[in-house]
């Protein structure tokens, strides 16, 4: 195995954890305060997919600038709706509402289906995000930087810096943490607990769209992309750790960099099954993934 | 925590007056009524159908055996599996080998194994040569890949979503081997193409009948087992630590060693309707075991009413039954149909039809979901 | 409850039965939900057309045909219990249907058991050999092998094999690689992608590394946009990799965006932009009822012309019985939108191959086509020697 081949693995490993991120964060975050799990999830990436494949229809080739916030808003605003509809109704039975959030992602998709067609719809990154950088003479001649992955990986960075910021330095972010160590206490302290489940479950299905529009570069659009990315992402949450966003991060370079290394050196087949294997085994040496959340209630998820 | 939000009305609650109790007794007639009415229906039905609605009806009877599963598992043991199918296509592989190798002339390989270039019968394919061997592989296999996950995830008190993620993880990771493995497994073609069965000839014209016989006879087995052990002491003590594991644990049980033997019992179950499955459909792929249908299996088990096995049952039958037709008459219609009954029954039915009717048989008494902490904000009010 | 319900369906379907005396039933068998539908739905699309046309023209022995449209959901044992349902309920004399090969297998035993005919329209790996199918689409000799010809005839030495994780890239590329090594070329590598994978990362770091001069690609369906839109991000092109494909026709090259695709060839039965006079009147029929910009493929066309095989061997029979169909088919040959065809005793097609490149709109040039007719070859003798049809 040469230079070039390793080194290429290991932007691989990069590029897959920023995806995985992307993919997750969103996830990460009404899991963390709500404990509640989207299946939906993928279906906000798929939207977001397909606002980006209308922002391209609507502008033209430099369609980014209208596709990250028409995506944002427009994932957000279904979040928000699905929230106040289904999710809402359902706090404190999260299996129930894995379940019900499972029949949501498929009206959405029958949904996208009827719309857009079964096919799915292209999207082509702009003149400037084609090419890649390349290496010339040492001993790494010949490895190649995509553009269209550099840039996933800095919209990566950029929304995970974003949240951490928001988290960790506003108002809001203060009430998150809040309500995630003591629901009752921030309540009575005249925190909105459920405006704030609102507005942070419409933040993660925005984020999946961003995500969505950023895929959109890679991936199809098209009605089932949802669930290419869905077990993937629950499984960097797990290993994660519920509700930490540090954590999130560090799962995803971790597995993306465990699928790099298992596809380099065995088939890209069979690595699928070696992380999931590789997951659960990591499972049982720490239940509640990298960062838990300490807590000194007994029944905590 | 999340173990509470589901049904618990098998706690008898200090509230329910003495009168409520009485009421129930009256009805008890009429509620047996039903049940009688059903076996007799389908004990009648070989006499009545013609041979599509017969197979059909076989066929949903046999799934209805892994519905009894994800009851145990899920109804009364609080376990939310979406990796039932794993189960399920264990059993049904090990029937699916040993049929595949009876249907292969003597000396030669199966069919697919010489397409994938493999030249030698795999070690792992030669017991199931013996049909009593492979009967055996389809209770025992499911069983011992149940324990072994059930124990992994118990021991270290693994709970709620987490388990769903990772038996969800587990399916994937089985299909996808599955699929990836064509030599040992056919992939994604699956297994197909048999011909008899000790004996039987699985293409003849008595057979469809011969194993809805079966079908309903195993079914009926299955049923009697599982009520009889849900009966039990055992099954009062997975109740007790479906609504709440911690204090049980407090009590001195060990809530593991339960939850391992609920998810042992519900495997073993999936792996039976798995075989029979199998042997209905005349193939068995990874497409019919994977997170897809381990997900509609849970739903159809919710519809019926997730700690019931009437109604878990009886969820599984009409729910197929309704798939069956609708998905003819409108194919675009069925996804919405079933997207939106997951979302309704969850909100409005927590305890399925069988919730319903219980509750309207006992005189309207807790006809609501149990008044258990629906939000963890007023956790600390129990 | 249940059963009460079934038998009321029965009745109604004896009902229909005896109202329904100047027609003949067939089913249309196709995913027009799930994942495949993309795919499916057109093909079910092409046989309900031929089956218009042939209604418009008289129908067929003076019936008409009346189309049961079944739905698979992209679930192969659905294929299995749907095609029960058309032989045994609805009793029609010939079923339209299948994309997958695992949707073919779930549904061979149901047609063998109940004596009934498949029509399956599209290409497939071969080394199957049901009396009870017509296999229309390419054998491996109709497609991959002429492809790796033409590949080879074009000086390319270096071959790399990509394809989808399921039974027909993985025993399409068995044998090409067996004739590979018959011909003494390289073979670069070998990879497959699960189905519906969309991270290609690795598997172009290992192109990179293994240095192929061309890439034979049986990735299915939306793995292609991914695995295209990678490549091309990675800074490939038709001019410094090509890319011969066998699951890229003129509607997955739309749903890729052709700019992603121009100059990459696919090889095929049939091209959109065949210029043969039945190939302009069925494009033209299609897209009057389906939308003028409406792509038409490779099994869109064997479906539109399986239903007019069928019309000839029930006529050449003189029976809609499906035994007496098959035996009749057998030497039936029409002048299709393919060109001419012929169906041979194993019950697949003599037909011509072209390989196309692809350019702007997502249509295809024929670049290239075989010398005449090829006869199917269900088992490879190379790969699968000693091996025949009974």
């Amino acid at each position: 195995m040469d230079a070039v081949f390793l080194f290429g693995q290991l932007f691989t490993g990069l590029s897959v954890a920023s995806i995985l991120l992307l993919a997750a964060l969103g996830l990460a975050l009404s899991f963390g305060l709500m404990r509640v799990i989207n299946m939906a999830h993928g279906e906000f990436l798929m939207f977001g997919g397909y606002l980006t494949y209308l922002a391209s229809q609507w502008v033209g080739p430099q369609f980014l600038w209208l596709a990250f916030p028409l995506a944002f808003v427009g994932s957000a605003l279904l979040g928000a709706v699905l929230e106040f509809t289904v999710i809402r109704r359902l706090y404190g039975r999260p299996l129930d509402t894995l379940l019900a959030t499972f029949g949501i992602s498929l009206i959405l998709q029958q949904a996208a289906r009827q719309i857009f067609g079964s096919t799915g719809v292209p999207v082509m990154a702009p003149a400037w995000l084609s090419g890649a950088i390349t290496v010339h003479g040492g001993a790494l001649d010949g490895l190649t930087f995509p553009y269209v992955r550099l840039f996933v990986m800095a919209l990566s960075a950029l929304v995970l810096i974003a949240v951490w910021w928001l988290l960790n330095r506003s108002r809001f972010g203060m009430h998150v943490r809040a309500v995630n160590q003591n629901r009752e206490v921030a309540s009575s302290l005249g925190v909105n607990t459920r405006q704030l489940d609102m507005l942070v479950f419409a933040l993660g299905s925005g984020i999946a769209g961003v995500a969505g529009a950023g895929l959109a570069l890679l991936a199809p659009v098209n009605p089932t992309v949802g669930s290419a990315y869905i077990v993937n992402a629950f499984l960097v949450v797990v290993v994660g750790g519920v509700g930490s966003v540090l954590g999130g991060a560090v799962a995803a370079l971790l597995l993306g960099c465990i699928t790099a290394l298992a596809e380099g050196l065995t088939s890209v087949s069979l690595a699928q099954a070696i992380l999931l294997v590789v997951v659960v085994a990591f499972l049982q040496w720490k239940p509640r993934g990298l960062f838990p959340t300490q807590s000194r209630a007994l029944e905590e998820a | 925590m999340e173990t509470q939000g589901s049904v618990s009305h098998t706690v008898p609650r200090p509230g329910r007056s003495v009168r409520a109790q009485s009421v129930k007794a009256a009805h008890l007639g009429k509620a047996a009524l039903w049940p009688t009415l059903v076996v007799l229906a389908l004990l009648l039905a070989p006499f009545v159908l013609a041979s599509y609605p017969l197979a059909l009806l076989g066929r949903v009877l046999a799934l209805a055996i892994a519905a009894l599963g994800a009851s145990v598992v899920w109804g009364r043991a609080g376990i939310l599996s979406l990796g039932q199918g794993l189960f399920f296509g264990l059993g049904g592989y090990a029937l699916a080998m040993h049929l595949k190798l009876a249907a292969t002339p003597k000396g030669e390989l199966p069919d697919f194994m010489v397409y994938s270039g493999i030249n030698k019968l795999p070690w792992f394919w030669q017991p199931f040569h013996s049909a009593p061997f492979a009967l055996l592989m389809v209770v025992v296999l499911p069983g011992l890949a149940a324990y072994l996950i059930g124990w992994l995830m118990f021991r270290r008190r693994i709970t709620g979503v987490f388990v769903s993620i990772i038996t969800q993880a587990l399916v994937l990771a089985f299909v996808t081997w599955l699929g990836g493995a064509q030599g040992l497994t056919s992939g994604s073609n699956g297994i197909t193409d048999f011909q008899t069965f000790m004996g039987l000839n699985l293409r003849g014209p008595d057979f469809s009948r011969e194993l809805y016989w079966a079908t309903l006879l195993i079914l009926g087995v299955s049923f009697a087992g599982t009520a009889w052990v849900l009966n039990t002491p055992f099954g009062s003590l997975l109740t007790a630590i479906r609504d709440n594991e911690n204090r049980s644990r407090f009590l001195g049980y060990n809530p593991a060693a339960f939850k391992v033997a609920a998810f042992v019992l519900g495997g073993v179950l999936s792996g039976l309707s798995g075989a029979l499955y199998t042997l209905h459909l005349g193939t068995i792929s990874p497409a019919m075991i994977g997170v897809a249908f381990s997900i509609e299996l849970v739903v159809w088990v919710a519809l019926g009413g997730r700690a019931s096995l009437w109604g878990a049952a009886g969820g599984m039958v009409l729910g197929q039954l309704a798939k069956d037709r609708i998905s003819s008459a409108a194919p675009e219609a069925w996804l919405y149909i079933m997207g939106a009954l997951f979302v309704l029954v969850v909100m409005y039915l927590p305890e399925g039809v069988a919730g319903l009717l219980k509750s309207r048989l006992s005189g309207g008494a807790g006809r609501r979901p149990a008044p258990l902490p629906m939000h963890p904000e007023v956790k600390d009010a129990v | 409850m249940t059963y009460r319900n079934l038998t009321a369906s029965l009745t109604l379907l004896l009902l229909g039965n005896a109202l329904a005396q100047g027609t003949v039933k067939v089913g249309v068998l196709h995913s027009l939900t799930g994942t495949m539908a993309i795919s499916e739905i057109t093909v079910a699309n092409a046989a309900q057309l031929a089956v218009d046309e042939i209604n418009a023209a008289g129908g067929v022995m003076g019936k008409k045909i009346q189309v049961i449209k079944e739905d698979g959901a992209s679930d192969w044992p659905t294929f299995a219990t749907k095609a029960e349902k058309l032989l045994t309920q609805d009793k029609v004399a010939a079923v339209f249907g299948g994309w997958t090969s695992a949707s073919r297998k779930a549904m061979l035993p149901v047609f063998e058991k109940n004596k009934g005919l498949l029509f399956y329209p599209v290409q497939f790996e071969g080394n199957e050999c049901s009396p009870n199918i017509i296999y229309t689409g390419a054998q491996p000799n109709q497609q991959a092998l002429p492809a790796l010809e033409w590949a080879l005839s074009k000086g390319y030495k270096n071959i790399f094999l990509l394809g989808s994780d399921y039974v027909y890239p993985r025993t399409a590329n068995l044998i090409l690689k067996k004739h590979i090594a018959a011909k003494g070329t390289n073979l670069a590598g070998e990879e497959y992608v699960a189905l519906g994978g969309t991270e290609f990362s690795s598997v172009i770091n290992k192109i990179k590394a293994a240095k192929p001069d061309v890439i034979i690609n049986t990735l299915n369906g939306d793995s292609n946009v991914s695995f295209f839109k990678q490549y091309q991000a990675a800074g490939y092109s038709a001019a410094t990799l090509p890319v011969i494909s066998f699951s890229i026709a003129e509607q997955e090259a739309q749903s890729i965006g052709p700019a992603l695709l121009t100059g990459q060839y696919a090889t095929w039965n049939y091209f959109q932009s065949l210029p043969n006079a039945a190939n302009k009147k069925f494009v033209a029929a299609y897209q009057k009822k389906y939308g003028a910009k409406a792509a038409i493929t490779d099994p869109m066309a064997h479906a539109y012309m399986d239903v007019y095989l069928w019309k000839a061997a029930v006529e050449k029979a003189k029976s809609f019985d499906p035994v007496a169909v098959r035996k009749a088919i057998v030497g039936v040959s029409t002048d299709s939108p393919l060109g001419k065809i012929t169906v041979d005793k194993n019950g697949s097609l003599t037909q011509t191959v072209y390989t196309g490149q692809s350019g702007a709109g997502g249509q295809f040039k024929v670049v290239a086509q075989s010398g005449g007719v090829i006869a199917p070859q269900p088992y490879d003798a190379l790969a699968f020697p000693g091996k025949t049809c009974p």
